[in-house]
Formats: C-alpha cells, sequence, structure tokens
C-alpha cells in the first residue's frame, strides 16, 4: 500500500515536537530524556484544556503539529487513533471511587473513560466529520493503527487520514499491570497523492510468512528503550527514516508472528 | 439489566485459563454457538490461517477485573493483587478480548481491537471490508464483545440514562436504556463458500463523526445523516431501496429524538423502521455484531422485529416506527449504530 507523508508531529521527553526530533536524528546527538513535557494544545477550547485527560493532551499535540506542518485542513481528514492503554488516568480515578465505601462514577469522569475520548475531543475540536477510528492492539497498537489508514487510503474513499498513536503510563497502582518506561506520542497526516508539502513516501507491506528479518531497531540504548518502553513509540525507526531522508525499509514487528516492511524514500532533498 | 446467567462458571480451555474473566468467558461462549468455530476451521484449512483476521469491537473489555483487583488493592501498600498483575495483559487489556479469539480458532492473520463506545462492532465490519479489499485477508472474524462491569453501570446511571424497567425504544414515556451484556460473531468473506448463494452480504457501510459533543447526539442528527448517505453510496442503493431500518434506538430520550430527526429527513416516513434494544438490552460495543447477526436472521426469515415493550410511538416522531412484529421478504436493511465521542457507523445487509 502506497502512501504519502504530508505532515508529521511528535512529543515525548525530551523530544518537543517534530523539528527537534529531527535534529537529533540529524545531528546524531545524544539523546537528553530529562525534560517530560506537559502539552497543552491550543486546538482545545481553554474550558476543555483544563478538565482534559493528559492523553487528551498528548495526542491532540501531535495531531495538531501533524495537521499544521501539512498545511492541510483537518476537516478533510479521517482520525485513526491508537493507543494500547487509552484513557488509563480516567480508568485509575473510576476504578479508585469504585473501590471506596460509597462507589460512584462521575458522568464527566465516565463520558471521559472511553477509549475513543482524544478522537471524540479531536473532531469536536477541529470541526472534521470524518470518518474516526480508534483502537488497541498492545504493543503493536503502532503498526495496527498504521494499517488502519492504509487500508482507509487504499480501500475507502478517504483523501487524508490523521493518524496518531500515544500512549501514557499509567498511575500507581495500574501501572504495575503494565508498565510504559515514559509518555510518548506521535502523528502522521497521510494521502494517497503527492503534495507539494510532501516528506515521505511510504510502501507498506503485511508480510506473512514467518519472520525473517530483525526489526529495525535505534542504536543509541536510550531511545532503543524508548522504542520498546512504549508501544508509540515503535515509530521512531519510521521518524528517523523520515528525518534523514533516508532511502530504506524499515521493519516493524506486528502481534506474535507478523511484520511490516515500510519501505521509505523522501519526496524531496534535505533542506541543508 | 440483560445479564447472561452462569457466565461466572464458564471455564476457557487450559491453556488459555490466564484469559479467564467475564468478557473473554462471554466471547468464548460465543464463540462456540451455531457451528462458528466449524466455519473458521473450514476457511482455515482452505485460506489458511494467516489469511484470517480478527477484528472485534469492545467498549470495556475486562475492566471488571481491574474494579475487583482496586477493591483487593493492599491497605499499607496500596498495591494491586499480585495474582492480578500478570492477567491484566490478558483481560483488562483493550486488546485481550481479539488476542484471546485469535489464540483460542488459532488464526494468526491481522488482528486488532476497535473501541468507538456503542459503535465499535459496527465499526470492525468497515475495516475488515477494507483488509479483504486491501488484499491483507481472504476472511475475517468480526466480532463485538461487551460484559456488565461497574464502570458501565455507575456510568450511565450519573448520566441518567438508564431507564427503571426494560428499555421502550421510541416510546412517548421512554426512561433510557437497558444495558446488556453479548458477543456476537461473523465470518466475513470476500465471497460465498461452497456456493452458498443465500448467504446475507455486507453490501455497504458508512461511517462519521458529530464533531458536536462528548456525549450528547448533534440535535438534528448531522453525523447520523452523513453516516446514512454514506452508506447508500457504498452500497450503490438508493433510499427507496431499504426495506428496513434498524435504528440505533437505545430509548433514551435524546438518542431516539435525534435519529428519528435523521432517519425522517432521509426517509420521509416511508421505511419501516424499529429498534431491537427491547429484545436484547444495550449490549454497547457488542450491538454492532449483535445487531448485524439479528439483521441476518430477518432477512432469512422474511421478520422485520417491532419495538418490544413500546406501547405509545412517540408524537413528536415522524419516522414510521413498528410496534407489531412482521413477515414479509425483505431485501436490504440499514442498521444505525451511534457512540459516545460522536461516532457514528451505518452498515448495509442484503441478499445475493
Amino acid at each position: 500500500m502506497e502512501i504519502f507523508v504530508h505532515g508529521v508531529g511528535v512529543l515525548g521527553p525530551g523530544i518537543e515536537n517534530w523539528d527537534s526530533c529531527r535534529n537529533l536524528f540529524k545531528e546524531q546527538r545524544l539523546y537528553d530524556n530529562s525534560v517530560t513535557p506537559d502539552p497543552m494544545p491550543s486546538i482545545l477550547p481553554a474550558n476543555e484544556r483544563r478538565r482534559s485527560s493528559e492523553i487528551v493532551r498528548w495526542s491532540l499535540e501531535v495531531a495538531q503539529e501533524a495537521v499544521h506542518n501539512s498545511q492541510l485542513s483537518p476537516k478533510d481528514m479521517a482520525p485513526v487513533f491508537a493507543s494500547s492503554g487509552g484513557e488509563v488516568g480516567i480508568l485509575h480515578k473510576i476504578c479508585q471511587s469504585l473501590a471506596s465505601p460509597v462507589p460512584i462514577v462521575s458522568p464527566t469522569l465516565f463520558h471521559q473513560s472511553v477509549h475513543n475520548a482524544a478522537a471524540g475531543y479531536w473532531s469536536i475540536a477541529s470541526g472534521s466529520q470524518r470518518p474516526s477510528t480508534s483502537l488497541a492492539c498492545y504493543d503493536s497498537s503502532f503498526g495496527g493503527g498504521l494499517l488502519e489508514a492504509a487500508t482507509l487510503l487504499a480501500a475507502a474513499q478517504e483523501k487524508f487520514v490523521l493518524f496518531a498513536a500515544y500512549d501514557i503510563p499509567a498511575p500507581f497502582p495500574l501501572n504495575e499491570t503494565r508498565p510504559l518506561i515514559a509518555p510518548f506520542a506521535l502523528a502522521f497526516v497521510l494521502g494517497k497523492q503527492a503534495l507539494p508539502m510532501s516528506v515521505s513516501w511510504l510502501d507498506i507491506t503485511l508480510l506473512s510468512e514467518p519472520m525473517s528479518k530483525a526489526p529495525t531497531t535505534m542504536t543509541q540504548p536510550s531511545l532503543e528503550s524508548l522504542r520498546l518502553g512504549n508501544p508509540a513509540a515503535r515509530g521512531l525507526p519510521l521518524l528517523q527514516a523520515i528525518a534523514n531522508n533516508l532511502s530504506t525499509s524499515v521493519y516493524l514487528d506486528f502481534l506474535d508472528n507478523l511484520q511490516f516492511r515500510i519501505d521509505h524514500q523522501p519526496c524531496r532533498p534535505s533542506p541543508d | 439489566m440483560g445479564r447472561v446467567e452462569g457466565l461466572e462458571e464458564v471455564s476457557l480451555k487450559p491453556n488459555l485459563s490466564h484469559f479467564t474473566c467475564r468478557n473473554n468467558q462471554l466471547a468464548f461462549l460465543g464463540l462456540q454457538q451455531d457451528g462458528f468455530e466449524d466455519q473458521v476451521l473450514e476457511a482455515r484449512r482452505q485460506y489458511g490461517a494467516h489469511r484470517i483476521g480478527v477484528l472485534i469491537g469492545t467498549s470495556t473489555a475486562g475492566i471488571l477485573e481491574t474494579e475487583h483487583a482496586y477493591q483487593q488493592k493492599n491497605p499499607d501498600t496500596g498495591r494491586l493483587p499480585a495474582s492480578f498483575v500478570p492477567r491484566g495483559r490478558y483481560t483488562q487489556d483493550a486488546f485481550s478480548v481479539a488476542h484471546f479469539v485469535r489464540a483460542y480458532l488459532e488464526i494468526t492473520g491481522p488482528a486488532v481491537v476497535i473501541s468507538t463506545a456503542c459503535s465499535s462492532s459496527a465499526k470492525v465490519f468497515a475495516t475488515a471490508s477494507r483488509y479483504i479489499e486491501a488484499g491483507l485477508c481472504e476472511a475475517v472474524v468480526v466480532g463485538g464483545v461487551d460484559s456488565l462491569c461497574l464502570t458501565t453501570l455507575y456510568g450511565f446511571s450519573a448520566l441518567q440514562l438508564t431507564a427503571p424497567g426494560p428499555c421502550r425504544p421510541c416510546d412517548a414515556s421512554r426512561e433510557g436504556l437497558t444495558l446488556g451484556e453479548a458477543a456476537a460473531f461473523v465470518l466475513l468473506e470476500k465471497s460465498p463458500r461452497n456456493g452458498n448463494r443465500q448467504a446475507t452480504a455486507l453490501l455497504g457501510y458508512g461511517e462519521s463523526s458529530d464533531a458536536y459533543h462528548m456525549s450528547h447526539p448533534h440535535p438534528t442528527g448531522r453525523g447520523a445523516l452523513l453516516s446514512m448517505q454514506a452508506s447508500l453510496e457504498s452500497s450503490n442503493l438508493s433510499v427507496s431501496d431499504i426495506d428496513f431500518i434498524h435504528l440505533h434506538g437505545t430509548a433514551t430520550v435524546a438518542n431516539d429524538q435525534t435519529e428519528d430527526r435523521a432517519v425522517s429527513t432521509m426517509f420521509q416516513n416511508k421505511t419501516p423502521c424499529s429498534s431491537t434494544k427491547g429484545w436484547t438490552g444495550h449490549t454497547l460495543g457488542a450491538a454492532g455484531a449483535v445487531e448485524v447477526v439479528l439483521g441476518d436472521l430477518c432477512l432469512q426469515q422474511g421478520f422485520l422485529p417491532g419495538c418490544l415493550n413500546t406501547s405509545t410511538v412517540d408524537p413528536t416522531f415522524s419516522s414510521q416506527i413498528l410496534l407489531e412484529n412482521q413477515e414479509r421478504t425483505i431485501h436490504y436493511i440499514m442498521s444505525n449504530f451511534f457512540g459516545f465521542g460522536g461516532n457514528n457507523c451505518t452498515l448495509i445487509l442484503g441478499r445475493h
């Protein structure tokens, strides 16, 4: 399935945005993860921003950045939101409350608890009425989202897809069931045709033969830990290929027996 | 509340016992119905396990396990029971139900869980048909599984959306929804196997967002209209082709009113419609697959279900709401599903 990347957004410890991510890869700097951002996406109305969950803010921040970089209207994009844990913070609050002597679930917490809360807030904030999908695939959530995005472009009438993958560590004690190393989020605006602002061309193949290639890894140990420590960060090798304008194939494990080969070609030479 | 009796007693196969939770127990029971496993086995022989996908819709997966684990937290350390911690992945995690189905049916193709609240297992049909069209799969095990848990019981109650008794969709004095739980599965294939020309087909789908509010539908049903229009376009059918509209019809005041507006705007009161939530309760993320199965039965048996428990249709409604069952041949059904976040999906079912 051939698709074009028109815009990228990314956020993680020590990675403020796509520019900072690109510089990290281009300059082959030592990854400094000491500062974790606290995003406040401006697309959310002020009152929603205040009461929104952490994961809504993380996912909307990268979605907004990718849309901005694509110079396209979010109203034309079908959102695909992929997250293994979804609203872990809200889930924790609800379970705490249900375990109290007087169990109660507040109406606000309840509608914030659905896996598609972030996608719902995105469609409200962006005004996009295009089909919106929220999915989960454990450690393969990035791959599951990429597959949904690619098939929406290949086999439906969608012109553009906004694909976001994001996960954050759950609060204690829920984190013990699923220890994630750090929060991470990324987003791509994807389309069927090359446009002046397109950054990359991708050809995505799902390999159903027994895995013959090792997945593409990160050279720096701290980035490799991040790749393995957060399902959304499985997208780091692809981000690296895009940042460095590499003509290369990225291998991404999918579930316990499948693999994607993502052939990557830059659409334009590096500006520097 | 529609509760499946004795579910806690169901034992999964010993090699899959780590998946044990109400949601997977319900999935396990569902998979064993109506010779479904035999059909999957035959498809596996014909296509190969790697050419079959698994797409399941659920809103809460096995979250009940986590609710219980929090009730059993260690009062000194605040930690969850040690016996639960390694089981979180196989029970509470959103993907756990697809993981379980894939392992149980020994299928090795792509698998994903879609979780868009009450449209979850309608949307898996759309995704599955794209998987097939894109050549990723020859067949997809599509399903919906949602089981009762405290989060939804207390949550819907806090939103004042639950009825004191059995729900009465489209009734003038409807008081809200009745929660149910269900597992339903469908084997979706590119073409009927073994020359089965009577098979029900998914002829098209439409999806849209309200882009309006997290838990209230748009007052004029603009997202519902977009979704219904898209489903007709994708199935190359027109309004006059549809014999029956299977309403989302949760029996909440707002849902039924909005849906009536959208349906009557589009169909001009000419097409019979009803909700089957009075028969099943609202099975949330499982509603899509459940109602596709009901739609299949209606097509096969020439049956239009009336709204069970509904005595007087809301006088403000304009669409043609059925109160009594009818028996007659039908060819095309439109099925609506709307979820929190303004997430809409419409499926068109028909006979070949």
